[in-house]
């Protein structure tokens, strides 16, 4: 049992509590709205021949992740405040790991702060698994995607949401070691995006790049999105959620008082904006024309980037976090395929796992000092600390399951299947039935 | 290469989470920080580098 204080549902003389849990019900309901928008996305910038496969994939993905989450998920992750396993270090405890009942035994499901945690986080989960599969698109097996999932859904998410949340060490550097006021991701940055982001690099690792991708001279080859107004659809249908998810996230992880749901809108639009064009210009600048697609992930980082400070930041220190985010994600696009060989058909590495770090860093760099008590200098270690944590844990624990996991059940589609496209090959029907001979099909492989 | 990788970055948290829980001091600290961080981009460096698709993987 640890001391941790849970932060109470935010109310105030003139707004009653009923008036609070409808707000954050209806906000958590919008939240599939950042799902769908991801799903589009990663559709389009696919290849036609696997549309339909990614669509399926990601229904799949929401399913695995919310029953998985349902039955053991949350029982490791908890709510702050009520029992965990904690560990002591100087006198004082370390909360690892949460112990509650599988199913969400014990969890009255009714009009309690607790039963809206457990609504945002089963959909949240679903959106970090829906991250990963921008990376592996048009060679990731559905078996191994949902079997993927199950892992993040059931280990990674719930230990890492667990300490940032759920009343863990994180959140609990600031009274433990006078760190400001311990880890602070409001909506997410870290614990939904990077942690997607850091599984999206390692599924790549894993898969490695598509054929065709990489010439024998190492140069990497264009394979472009096949239909790229879905995808800039799925960046408006991602905007509608993350300001709900933020907002929501905000109010039941960080207790900020239902009247900041406005400026949390405010900052998440001017992020994504900032950032979308940022990535206009340097795509503009770089290659002579702004590039749509990289504009779209510059949209999607800035949102991303937002999640983390949002409650906390001046509209002016939004625009400066969106611009960065913006510029951040075409350079290391760039880097990544062209330096590194990293071959990420829709950008997840770059969207959402640099552009997440970006944000949890900028709670310190940026959040307007005077609120949320974020002031303290220690608060600049609580999110390095968060930092060294999603690198230094995170992205082993999710490499290492994943790999195992491909030992026994080997995740990448066999050549067969790559050529003929996910549709056919694992669906059995495309998702353009008009369109059945590709360009691309008659190149010998 | 690729468990080095994967050890120093381990390595690199355990550095960070030793700083933090038994360093009393402020600046510290955060020197044990920043060094338990750089261990984790070395890790994170060879880690990728071992990754590294040859042109013949590739095509």
């Amino acid at each position: 049992m640890t001391p941790f204080v849970a932060p109470s549902l935010p109310s105030s003389a003139d707004v009653s509590v009923g008036f609070v849990f409808v707000l954050c019900l209806l906000l958590i309901l919008l939240v599939p709205f950042a799902g769908a928008g991801l799903a589009l996305i990663n559709s389009g910038l696919g290849r036609s021949r696997s549309a339909a496969h990614a669509m399926v994939g990601a229904l799949c993905v929401t399913s695995v992740a919310a029953l998985v989450y349902v039955i053991v998920g949350f029982s490791w992750q908890g709510i702050a405040g009520r029992p965990d396993h904690g560990f002591m270090i100087a006198g004082k405890t370390w909360g690892w790991i949460a112990s509650e009942p599988f199913f969400l035994r014990g969890l009255h499901l009714d009009l309690s702060p607790a039963a809206l945690v457990v609504l945002l986080q089963m959909l949240s989960v679903g959106l970090a698994g829906m991250i990963p599969l921008s990376s592996g698109s048009d060679r990731w097996r559905l078996g191994a995607i949902c079997a993927s999932t199950a892992l993040l859904a059931g280990w990674t998410y719930p230990l890492f949401a667990h300490w940032a949340w759920g009343g863990g060490w994180l959140a609990q550097l600031g009274v433990n070691c006078g760190l400001g006021r311990g880890f602070v991701d409001g909506g997410g940055s870290g614990a939904i995006q990077v942690v997607g982001g850091v599984t999206a690099l390692s599924i790549t690792w894993i898969l490695g790049p598509r054929r065709g991708k990489f010439s024998a001279e190492g140069m990497p080859a264009a394979l472009p999105g096949h239909n790229v107004v879905l995808v800039l659809l799925g960046c408006v249908f991602a905007w509608i959620g993350w300001m709900a998810l933020n907002s929501a996230g905000a109010m039941l992880f960080l207790g900020v008082e239902p009247g900041r749901v406005v400026l949390i809108a405010i900052n998440t639009t001017l992020c994504a904006a900032a950032s979308g064009l940022a990535a206009a210009v340097v795509t503009r600048v770089r290659f002579g024309r702004p590039d749509a697609s990289l504009s779209a992930n510059g949209w999607i980082a800035g949102l991303v980037a937002s999640s983390a400070a949002a409650a906390f930041l001046k509209p002016a220190a939004a625009i400066i976090v969106g611009g960065v985010a913006g510029i951040l994600v075409v350079l290391v696009a760039d880097f990544l395929e062209f330096q590194l060989a990293i071959d990420d058909p829709g950008g997840a590495v770059s969207v959402h796992a640099v552009g997440g770090l970006w944000g949890v860093l900028s709670v310190a760099l940026l959040a307007d000092a005077g609120r949320g008590g974020l002031g303290a200098a220690g608060q600049w270690l609580a999110q390095l600390v968060g930092i060294a944590t999603l690198l230094g844990f995170v992205l082993p624990l999710t490499y290492g399951l994943n790999w195992l996991l491909d030992r026994v059940y080997r995740q990448r589609v066999s050549r067969e299947g790559e050529v003929q496209g996910m549709d056919l090959f694992e669906l059995g029907a495309g998702a353009y039935p008009e369109f059945d001979i590709h360009g691309d099909d008659l190149l010998t492989r | 290469m690729k468990l080095a990788g994967f050890l120093l970055l381990v390595a690199g948290w355990a550095i960070v989470l030793a700083a933090v829980a038994l360093l009393p001091s402020a600046g510290a600290r955060l020197g044990f920080v920043l060094a338990g961080l750089a261990t984790e981009l070395f890790g994170l460096a060879l880690a990728t580098r071992s990754h590294l698709v040859l042109p013949a993987e590739g095509e």
